[in-house]
């Protein structure tokens, strides 16, 4: 004799909720974590320092003070300062907008390359598409900052051939993604219902491929334009990019760069800070991606 | 340690009852998560003897295969395991390190999972599985090993176990591979075998086979541990059931006092929601379905049409594969729905039924032959002229949450699938939403909630309020019931039925579950490789099948499906 | 080096062959499934053949979309002074770079150097860009397939170790794979180089020729490369923790180390093998920018040179290259897919 079911036994559960195959899940907001907090408020510094500088600079970002000059990171000069004098923290502060301009019209440029190449490839007539499709794979087989170089070297070094030079170079990469989406979208379950139902084609595309498709692209934009940055400021660093006494933080790298044995700080701080603002904007994309993938507008 | 059930000593001792394998005294099984801690198994007790079969019977939820995957060590990780007693031939389950468990697994219990194209490692070939076990308990040299796999295959049936060894999961045919995985849990002789849902993926024909083959390890003495929600296959091996339901064990006795007079509520529930031919015409679940005053349809000619409603004729589709063969899925095959009957397609995979249901539907183009829906030109038909009559057919899925939009909630769902030329105001859809879902029994609450937050119930509930949502006369269901519990498809199967008598519905119903088909269905197609091999009543074709394969199919069911004499019909 | 976003990769379908499935009768397969084989060898060698065309193609264009009059740039750039030209200056160029024919034949003349490895000549200097890259490249090369190799290890032992463990295991996982993945390889090179080199003084500063001069330019390249790869791995990787096969092989006593190693790492790499084919472009491009930082010899002078001066045939002449062997790799790591994945083989 084996002790079977005990005196309480749990009444019959009501007919859906609790004998079901695939279980429910509970719409609950994922907590704010403290990272993404954190990189919202980096964004946000930025965000001031490109629109009011003189709010938050300590110095005149173009003051000359050669009494001062190659002085370590300290408290006078939180960042330090370069042969000039002039104080690191505050050319950083006023070069942002230079620098944040250059990689959101380099995100801007990518991805609307991206957004008509992967559509077409997606969407049009077999002929278009595969045409397209054939032109994204050879656009492909550049790596990014060899393309921007070629670019460059056709246009000449400037803020708008970084531009032009980071977007296109990095269009072909976005361009499969969104071709991806498009076509997952296409291919999926609600769409042949859809079919089912008697909707035209081109109610299915505005109602269910479009959003569906556009929606992980959010995401992807806070990537692309952390990574536009990054790009940007590479061919900054060849000295390939904007010309100083610009305070756009390519231009501190390259200056930076015939001081590293004796002034690091000139460059590694730069570069510190374009770190930082890419690492924010990739936090606060994946956060958003995982949003989306929870259930969650 | 011999592990024959003919021990001598036992037998002495115990005048020829068997020794007992595994002691299982009040287990409980806990998961903590975020600081609090959720029981899942409440108080689990039994023993095994060698050569004796405990079955494990449950819905999803109920515990039964974290019970089974306690048994191992396996439990997971945050889980807290107690137990009065939990003894394996006579070793103390509850102290065991790692170490232990690693000595113990394989050589004393051997574990065999359901679906072996995931169960074995689908990039190695199956002897190297097999061959792992071996290896790991330091069992022999290469070649010794090499030569014990092939006799492990041999002993499990499989044909020139020479090549079979050195294919991969995917390169076998479902019975073959399954009882691959069975010779890789059985590769040390191990005294008990848990199997948890060893069936479930199979198709019909193969679960008898891979049922026998573990009849087979019970007679040769092995210790069998059963977990499954089928309760035809508990009811083929199982000398002993228990039921648990929520994590309690709600009845536990000898299998055939079970299943003949079972004492709890929830068993008798479970057996009485089995459909089966002996379940015809009458509910299935212990919930009346509600009746709803259903608005009249608009009359329109479709709605009048006499005919026969789907008219298939000399269906043909190929498709062809990367190494460039062409595969016939679905060849000529005709079949004629008539109004207010229930079709059923029944097969095995790979049959060509669900291929057949996208060609009614014209969601796939025909290589061959042509559907005529309410007398008219169906599919050759280009999509546009389509369109105005696809309001007449509707499907439902088995599984419903790939089609629905993952952004749109359950009222914009079924808003969508309102015609706009039907009811051009508002507030007409609004109604007509309230009204589809009082057919199918959901409240207004759900209509605010995302897909994701329903049950797999709700959800096919839901997409059934969507499939009748533009008044058709036709809905296909393809393994609409599939994928759910037995409870859950009962209650499902009755709400078919209801909605049928009440608005005059004509089904399509694909299916692999012959229970299912010969509960519901009028009229029954049988195909396998793409060709219908018998039709008829549904009565002609499980009392009198003629075709081979159709016997072999209804042979293979078990006759808690086709019979249930049950002491009481009361739920 | 930042590469784009790793949400694009699509694993391979997981064989969804029914239940029936194949069963597996050598002979008449056998002979179909050779075939198969090569016609599908003979498609990925057109579609490679069809890119490098088009890379040709995008360089030729290149070369045409110089502003202004094409000799008097030439001109120019090797005087590197912008001034007028007569005419029997620019007819001398003209005549010698073929500037005057149609396009068409200037294009077919390319196409035709271009297949005899003729990239064209520099504009600076005086000699064909096979020369002048020629010398440089196989030290870029030794470079990148280091920095890649190093990659790879890092990435392995990185996710095999934190893959699929406690939460807060998992979280630092991700967390420094987010990080390394974003690190631009110039800062790392020179936080490497400060710390490494001319701070604790391991490793030469400048050149140094032989292993010790490679390993700290090659883990600039290799630690956001590895954190990129690591995440598509890791995600792979726990994925294929929550299989079944999985604890098959612990239920036959095998130990969570060896279950790991044996069985999942198996299944996790493969959208890393995919990675490493676009990964050979982008090291490429990456080291182009190390190589500067440490003073290595290699094409990166040489491309920023030909930048700076509008050298238009040596950096599309770089690029044609660096493109070829990216599409070498892509082929390559077909082969290499099918062999860790044979499933692809027969599907």
């Amino acid at each position: 004799m084996t002790a079977t079911a005990p005196s309480t036994t749990p009444p019959v559960p009501p007919s859906d909720t609790a004998t079901s195959t695939t279980p429910p899940r509970t719409r609950r907001v994922p907590r704010l974590r403290w990272s993404v907090a954190l990189a919202v408020g980096v964004l946000a510094f930025f965000a001031l320092a490109a629109i009011a500088p003189g709010l938050l600079a300590t110095h005149a970002p173009t003051a000359l003070d050669l009494t001062s000059s190659l002085r370590p990171p300290g408290v006078d000069h939180w960042f330090g300062t370069d042969e000039s004098g002039r104080d690191l923290y505050s050319r950083v502060v006023f070069g942002t907008r230079e620098s944040l301009s250059i990689g959101l019209g380099a995100a801007a440029v990518s991805l609307g390359l991206a957004l008509v190449l992967g559509s077409l490839a997606a969407l049009a007539g077999r002929f278009v598409s595969g045409s397209v499709n054939r032109l994204v794979e050879i656009l492909f087989a550049f790596p990014t900052l060899l393309f921007a170089l070629l670019l460059v070297a056709i246009l000449g070094p400037s803020a708008t051939t970084q531009i032009i030079a980071v977007g296109v170079g990095s269009a072909p990469g976005y361009a499969r993604i969104v071709r991806g989406q498009i076509l997952a979208a296409r291919q999926s379950g609600y769409v042949e219902a859809a079919t089912a139902l008697g909707h035209p084609r081109g109610l299915i595309l505005r109602q269910h491929i479009i959003p569906n498709a556009v929606r992980p692209l959010v995401a992807i934009f806070t990537l692309c334009v952390g990574q536009s940055i990054v790009w940007a400021s590479s061919l900054s660093f060849l000295g390939l990019g904007v010309a100083p006494p610009s305070s756009e933080w390519g231009a501190l790298l390259d200056a930076g760069r015939s001081y590293v044995t004796h002034a690091p700080w000139l460059i590694v701080i730069p570069g510190l800070v374009i770190v930082v603002l890419a690492l924010a904007a990739t936090t606060i994309g994946k956060d958003i991606q995982a949003r989306l993938e929870s259930g969650d507008e | 340690m011999t592990t024959t059930a003919l021990n001598p000593a036992a037998q002495t001792d115990e005048a020829s009852r068997p020794p007992t394998r595994l002691r299982v005294t009040n287990l409980r099984v806990g998961f903590t998560k975020g600081g609090h801690e959720r029981r899942v198994v409440h108080g689990l007790s039994f023993e095994l003897a060698a050569g004796e079969c405990v079955a494990i019977v449950g819905e999803s939820g109920s515990g039964k295969s974290v019970s089974a995957r306690t048994l191992v060590g396996l439990t997971g990780a945050g889980a807290t395991v107690e137990a009065d007693e939990l003894s394996l031939d006579g070793e103390d389950l509850r102290s065991f390190t790692d170490r232990d468990w690693r000595r113990v697994r394989g050589s004393k219990v051997g574990f065999v999972l359901q679906d072996a194209l995931v169960s074995l490692d689908p990039l190695r070939p199956v002897g190297k599985e097999i061959g792992e076990a071996l290896r790991l308990h330091g069992w022999g040299d290469r070649s010794s090993r090499r030569a014990k796999v092939l006799e492990l295959l041999d002993s499990v049936g499989v044909p020139s176990p020479a090549n079979r060894a050195r294919q991969r999961p995917d390169e076998l045919s479902g019975g073959l591979r399954q009882r691959a995985l069975i010779a890789s849990a059985l590769a040390l002789d191990p005294g008990v075998v848990v199997a948890d849902e060893p069936t479930t993926a199979l198709d019909v024909t193969v679960q008898a086979q891979v049922l026998d083959l573990l009849e087979e390890t019970k007679r040769r003495g092995k210790a069998i541990i059963l977990i499954s929600h089928d309760l035809s296959v508990v009811a083929r091996l199982a000398d002993r059931i228990l039921v648990m339901q929520g994590g309690h064990i709600v009845e536990d006795g000898p299998a055939q006092q079970v299943l003949t007079a079972p004492r709890h509520e929830y068993t008798r529930s479970l057996i009485a929601a089995v459909p089966g031919t002996h379940t015809r015409g009458r509910l299935l679940g212990s919930q009346v379905p509600p009746v709803v005053s259903v608005p009249p349809r608009p009359a329109t000619p479709e709605a009048e049409y006499a005919g026969p409603l789907l008219e298939a004729t000399d269906l043909v589709k190929r498709f062809r594969s990367p190494d460039g063969s062409v595969h016939t899925a679905v060849d000529q095959v005709s079949f004629t729905l008539e109004r207010g009957e229930t079709l059923g397609v029944v097969g095995e995979s790979g049959s060509g039924k669900s291929t057949t249901a996208r060609i009614a539907l014209a969601l796939t183009e025909a290589d061959g032959g042509s559907v005529r829906l309410l007398g008219q030109e169906w599919t050759s038909l280009p999509e546009r002229r389509r369109r105005r009559l696809r309001r007449e057919i509707s499907v439902v899925y088995q599984d419903p949450l790939s089609s629905f939009d993952p952004r749109w909630d359950v009222q914009r769902i079924l808003e969508d699938a309102i015609s706009s030329t039907d009811l051009p105001s508002r507030a007409a859809r609004r109604e007509r939403v309230a009204e589809l879902l009082a057919l199918v029994g959901l409240t207004p609450a759900v209509l605010g909630r995302s897909p994701l937050t329903l049950s797999g119930g709700q959800r096919q509930r839901v997409a059934i309020a969507r499939a009748l949502a533009p008044w058709p006369s036709v809905v296909v269901l393809d393994e609409a019931v599939s994928s759910l519990d037995v409870s859950m498809q009962a209650q499902i199967l009755d709400l078919l039925v209801t909605l049928q008598a009440e608005l005059g519905l004509s089904y399509l119903f694909i299916s692999h579950d012959l229970g299912v088909i010969s509960h519901l269905a009028d009229r029954v197609l049988v195909m396998k490789d793409g060709v219908v091999v018998e039709r008829g009543t549904v009565d002609d074709i499980f009392a009198r099948p003629q075709h081979d394969y159709t016997r072999e199919l209804i042979g293979a069911l078990h006759p808690i499906t086709t019979s249930h004499p049950l002491t009481t019909t009361e739920g | 080096m930042t590469p784009t976003s790793s949400t694009e990769l699509t694993l391979p379908a997981v064989a969804a062959a029914s239940a029936g499935g194949a069963p597996g009768v050598a002979g008449d397969g056998g002979g179909r499934r050779t075939l198969a084989v090569g016609r599908r060898i003979v498609s990925k060698l057109l579609a490679a053949v069809l890119v490098l065309w088009g890379a040709a193609t995008a360089a030729f264009a290149a070369q045409l979309a110089l502003p202004g009059d094409r000799a008097t740039v030439i001109l120019n750039v090797r005087a590197g002074q912008a001034i007028q030209r007569t005419p029997e200056e620019l007819a001398a160029i003209n005549e010698q770079y073929g500037l005057t024919n149609p396009v068409v034949v200037q294009y077919l003349n390319y196409l035709g150097g271009l297949a005899r490895g003729d990239l064209g000549a520099s504009y600076q200097q005086y000699r064909p860009v096979w020369d002048v890259i020629g010398e440089q490249i196989g030290a870029t090369f030794a470079l990148t397939f280091t920095g890649i190799g190093l990659a790879w290890v890092l990435m392995v032992l990185w996710v095999t170790l934190t893959a699929g463990r406690r939460p807060q295991v998992r979280a630092l996982g991700t967390f420094v794979e987010t990080v390394t993945a974003g690190l631009p390889p110039y800062w790392l090179g020179i936080v490497l180089l400060l710390v490494f080199a001319l701070g604790l003084g391991w490793f030469p500063v400048i050149g140094g020729s032989g292993l010790q001069g490679l390993l700290l330019p090659a883990l600039t390249l290799a630690i956001p490369l590895a954190g990129f790869m690591g995440q598509a791995t890791r995600s792979a990787f726990e994925t294929a923790l929550t299989q079944p096969f999985v604890i098959s092989a612990r239920m036959r006593g095998m130990g969570d180390l060896a279950v790991r190693l044996r069985h999942v790492l198996r299944h996790a790499v493969l959208p890393a093998v995919t990675l490493s084919g676009w990964a050979l472009g982008a090291t490429i491009s990456g080291a182009v920018v190390v190589e500067t930082i440490f003073t290595r010899p290699g094409i990166g002078k040489v491309l920023v040179a030909a930048v700076n001066s509008q050298d238009l045939p040596v950096v599309t002449g770089i690029v044609v290259v660096i493109a070829a062997a990216y599409v070498a790799a892509n082929l390559l790591v077909d082969v290499a897919y099918t062999v860790i994945d044979p499933r692809l083989r027969t599907s």
